[in-house]
């Protein structure tokens, strides 16, 4: 649907040293990429600068050509961008059934919007059984599982996730990834997915990026990523 | 003549029903874990691990069934959990994070906060976890990985008898799993017992003796790593055809 390139992106928290400092990627249209590296490597930090919700200190975010870089946030989301921030995305006062709805507000209308929830049940089998309980009430994992469906619901063009399988049961994380692949194949979705399951992420994606100290230090293709255990053991440590 | 029974294990939970309003939440379960085992309870997001923990703790009240530490019941109120010898780490980590790692970490010592003995524990227990030179950084400046050995060190710092981990290596690359076996590993092998939640089934089979599989409330499976891992009911349940971690 889009295709998502980032030219020379530097961003960081307040007077600190740049955490991603002039990054080059690009996430071509109905792409799969996954976003790897240790803890700490700036996965997070670039997605949220992707968002707008970390400030670009330098560099160009860009959605099919249109420059994003200096939107507000709200603005990118219209324009097909979604992020599902690490473990966090439900309003806790309101129904699974309300936040799925919420999801979708501003993509959809009736009656696209109840077959895009209704997807989301078939999907997130433990929601359906939930759909009138209140977010208090879910358990930890049921709450990501509702942030991941929520972002989804809006079918964005691109969607950003941060960790989506943490937390969640290896069951659940199978059918998720298998969903991502089997939407971007379909619909032309692209996905640039940050996640500490190399193997799990690497199964579904076209290419892996490795991010260490805020700078890409490796973009092969997946395959060869999860083939070849001298490239794992350099870029990915084990 | 007298006869004398087995020690009672250090955690003992027979036949426990917990509700919330209409929702059944566990229904008669039951497990045991002995001291210096480590078991590992796992299950379907939303089967009820967590809501094991808080009865553990004395957070929620069964309405069935019982929970015994060492013999003697489960406290009434969590702020009872420290004296009954246990000690728990939450999904969310829950550090105060403008606050440095040694006073997260001096919080479960507060009758004693500010005195030598306290702090020299509090050192020692980061010490061990490699933690020493964070010791007077603010918590939330830490990397994800040391904000989670803090959660642990707050949590061993007050030597528990039953250590209870919610989600432990989630979150966390492989090398800091494998620190993290290690880690546990050597609790256990000190005599504290531990009962963990987790999702990622290859460190649970590591660091198990012994896996309590929960679904919608019920044990389906309790048995050895390489038993559970074999079981069908399981597999349909939670673990699915060929899953990796």
């Amino acid at each position: 649907m889009s295709t998502l390139t980032v030219e020379r992106l530097t961003t960081g928290y307040g007077d600190g040293a740049p955490v991603v400092d002039g990054l080059d990627l690009e996430v071509p249209d109905g792409a799969v990429v996954a976003l790897l590296g240790a803890n700490g490597a700036g996965k997070t930090t670039l997605l949220r600068a992707l968002t707008g919700t970390v400030p670009t200190r330098g560099g160009r975010v860009l959605l099919d050509g249109a420059d994003l870089t200096g939107l507000r946030t709200e603005e990118r989301v219209r324009r097909g961008l979604a992020l599902v921030p690490e473990g966090r995305g439900v309003v806790v006062e309101l129904t699974v059934e309300e936040n799925l709805r919420l999801g979708g507000l501003w993509r959809h209308r009736e009656p696209a919007l109840r077959a895009a929830v209704a997807e989301m049940y078939e999907l997130f089998e433990p929601l359906a059984h939930r759909r009138d309980a209140p977010g208090h009430t879910l358990s930890g994992g049921e709450r990501r599982m509702l942030a991941l469906a929520g972002a989804l619901v809006s079918r964005p063009d691109v969607l950003l996730l941060d960790e989506p399988s943490l937390g969640l049961a290896p069951l659940v994380v199978a059918r998720l990834l298998g969903v991502l692949r089997d939407t971007a194949a379909r619909t032309g979705l692209t996905v640039l997915l940050a996640e500490q399951n190399v193997t799990g992420a690497l199964s579904i994606a076209d290419r892996g990026v490795v991010l260490s100290l805020g700078a890409i230090v490796a973009d092969r293709p997946a395959r060869e990523l999860a083939a070849d255990p001298a490239l794992r053991h350099a870029y990915l440590g084990f | 003549m007298t006869t004398t029974s087995p020690p009672p294990p250090r955690l003992r939970i027979d036949g426990l029903g917990v509700a919330f309003g209409g929702l059944t939440v566990l229904d008669g379960v039951s497990f045991t874990v002995g001291d210096g085992e480590t078991v590992a309870l796992i299950g379907p997001n939303g089967a009820g691990k967590t809501t094991v923990f808080n009865a553990v703790c004395g957070l929620v009240r069964p309405r069935a069934g019982s929970v015994r530490i060492g013999g003697a019941p489960a406290p009434a109120s969590a702020t009872r959990m420290l004296a009954a010898g246990v000690s728990r780490t939450l999904q969310g980590l829950g550090l105060f994070e403008r606050m440095t790692v040694l006073e997260n970490v001096l919080v479960p010592l507060s009758g004693e906060r500010g005195g030598a003995a306290a702090a020299d524990r509090a050192r020692a227990v980061l010490d061990r976890l490699g933690l020493a030179r964070a010791a007077d950084r603010p918590a939330g400046a830490l990397p994800y990985p040391e904000r989670k050995r803090v959660a642990l060190a707050r949590a061993l710092v007050t030597e528990p008898a039953l250590l209870l981990l919610d989600e432990p290596a989630g979150g966390l690359g492989d090398a800091d799993i494998a620190a993290l076996a290690a880690v546990i590993g050597e609790i256990a092998s000190s005599g504290c017992s531990v009962l963990l939640v987790e999702h990622h089934v290859d460190f649970v089979m590591d660091v198990a003796d012994r896996v309590v599989v929960l679904d919608f409330g019920r044990v389906i499976a309790c048995g050895t790593p390489g038993e559970v891992r074999g079981d069908a009911a399981v597999e349909a349940a939670y673990l699915g055809l060929g899953a990796a971690s």
